[in-house]
């Protein structure tokens, strides 16, 4: 009875040694790289904006001027965050992170940037669960399918232009992958109306963020 | 373990005639999982040699120490904790090539080769053995999902280590090679059951090559003693 008691204590002690050395292990590793990665993931993003930006224009970081909105009827998520880039102050295009809720294998996220006249400074798939080899070409590495939308604006083509072949639009859809495409332009789309709709209020430094776009929204 | 193997053994039966993946089939939710390109299945295969030399070296210092009825429990700390740390550490200075296996690196926890090999082979050997055994043994996973996720890349999309740079640097874009354009892949390669019938074939092509040599071995005992075969 003793024995096996000790031999109890002593393997519960001898697992409970182990699990504080993995665990600190783990925290000083996290600790020491913490910083490391968040810079990382700062310049990941920021470079992914460079590429949808007039970055000659711009002379701010987009990634410090941010704003939070709710728009979920046209942004797709519950909040989503705005980057502005500006030049000596004045606005020059905000860079939105809209989720397409309908892609074919679950919400696609993108980053869309739309210049100040309200033409689209380009459009880039940041994650996506789409089909490999279908859905997926909506990916700049695989295919330069969304690299059509550079340019394009509500005007151009008209709104009710804004859809893909099949329904009588102006955007290609893939062979064998419809839904895909189809759900990015109205995503797309819907961005742009909602840049539209809110105007200059995008701009607006962050101080008088209060009662602005947050609670603007789809009405 | 009654005589300890030798160095030699050790590396074949890792890379071949062990060869977890095609043998043990073990570890295959990774294996059939993330080889949709051969740039994937090396960067996988290369993380889960890492975790695996480490793992095994660990569990073979901390053997005798190890009292048998939490060993299990031990292993998954230890493997846990070193998946932790590559993916920590890959964020931190290979951010690129975690963006393309990020969501991939939890997996080689469950990826039961590393605890098969924990408990079957580094908790009864010395360290020199038990490292090299987890070195042979990743490798020979390696080779697997390179060539798995190559031959699935190849026929689905036409490409071959495709985006190979984020995983090896700038000089492996010559390594990258593609069909052209007009290549129409045959998607199925890429869904989840060109895995399996990939991985299949694979087994079935090293089945063959061991056949092979099994004959080609007994051909050569009959010609050197035919007294002792025909006495069989």
């Amino acid at each position: 009875m003793r024995t096996k008691l000790v031999s109890l204590l002593l393997s519960g002690g001898l697992l409970g040694a182990f699990a504080v050395i993995s665990v600190s292990l783990v925290a000083i590793t996290h600790d020491s790289v913490e910083a490391r990665i968040a810079d990382n993931q700062y310049l990941a993003m920021k470079r992914k904006l460079d590429t949808i930006l007039p970055t000659e224009q711009v002379n701010n970081d987009p990634l410090q001027d941010r704003l939070q909105v709710s728009a979920r009827q046209l942004l797709g998520a519950d909040f989503t965050q705005v980057y502005r880039a500006r030049h000596d102050g004045s606005p020059v295009a905000v860079v939105l992170e809209p989720v397409v809720p309908d892609g074919y294998a679950g919400p696609i996220k993108l980053l869309v940037s739309v210049l100040r006249d309200g033409t689209l400074g380009g459009v880039r798939v940041v994650s996506h669960h789409e089909t490999p080899g279908l859905g997926d070409k909506i990916e700049e590495s695989k295919s330069d399918w969304v690299l059509g939308f550079t340019g394009k604006s509500l005007t151009n083509p008209p709104l009710e232009k804004w859809a893909v072949r099949r329904d009588g639009g102006e955007f290609d859809q893939f062979t064998g992958a419809t839904i895909t495409p189809r759900s990015v332009v109205k995503a797309v789309r819907d961005t742009l109306l909602y840049v539209q709709q809110q105007g200059e209020a995008l701009y607006a430094p962050r101080e008088d963020q209060a009662g602005g776009p947050t609670s603007g929204g789809q009405g | 373990m009654s005589a300890p193997q030798s160095y030699r053994r050790i590396l074949s039966a890792g890379l071949w005639s062990n060869n977890q993946s095609l043998v043990a089939l073990l570890g295959l939710c990774p294996l059939l999982a993330t080889t949709t390109s051969a740039t994937n299945g090396l960067g996988m295969g290369l993380a889960t040699t890492a975790v695996i030399t480490c793992s095994n070296g660990t569990v073979s210092l901390v053997r005798h120490l190890v009292r048998p009825e939490i060993r299990i429990p031990v292993f998954v700390l230890v493997i846990a904790s070193f998946v932790t740390l590559v993916e920590l550490i890959m964020q931190a200075f290979f951010y690129d090539l975690y963006q393309v296996l990020g969501l991939f690196i939890a997996l080689i926890v469950v990826n039961c080769i590393i605890i098969g090999r924990a408990e079957a082979f580094a908790s009864k050997n010395r360290l020199d053995r038990a490292l090299l055994d987890g070195f042979a043994v990743g490798l020979g996973a390696t080779l697997v999902l390179t060539t798995l996720g190559g031959l699935r890349e190849l026929v689905g999309q036409g490409t071959l280590f495709h985006q190979a740079d984020l995983l090896l640097g700038d000089w492996a874009k010559v390594l990258s090679l593609s069909l052209g354009k007009d290549f129409q892949g045959a998607l199925i390669a890429i869904l989840p059951p060109g895995a399996f019938i990939g991985l299949g074939l694979m087994i079935a092509l090293k089945n063959l090559f061991d056949q092979r040599a099994k004959r080609r071995a007994a051909a050569q005992v009959v010609v050197a003693a035919p007294t002792t075969v025909t006495a069989t």
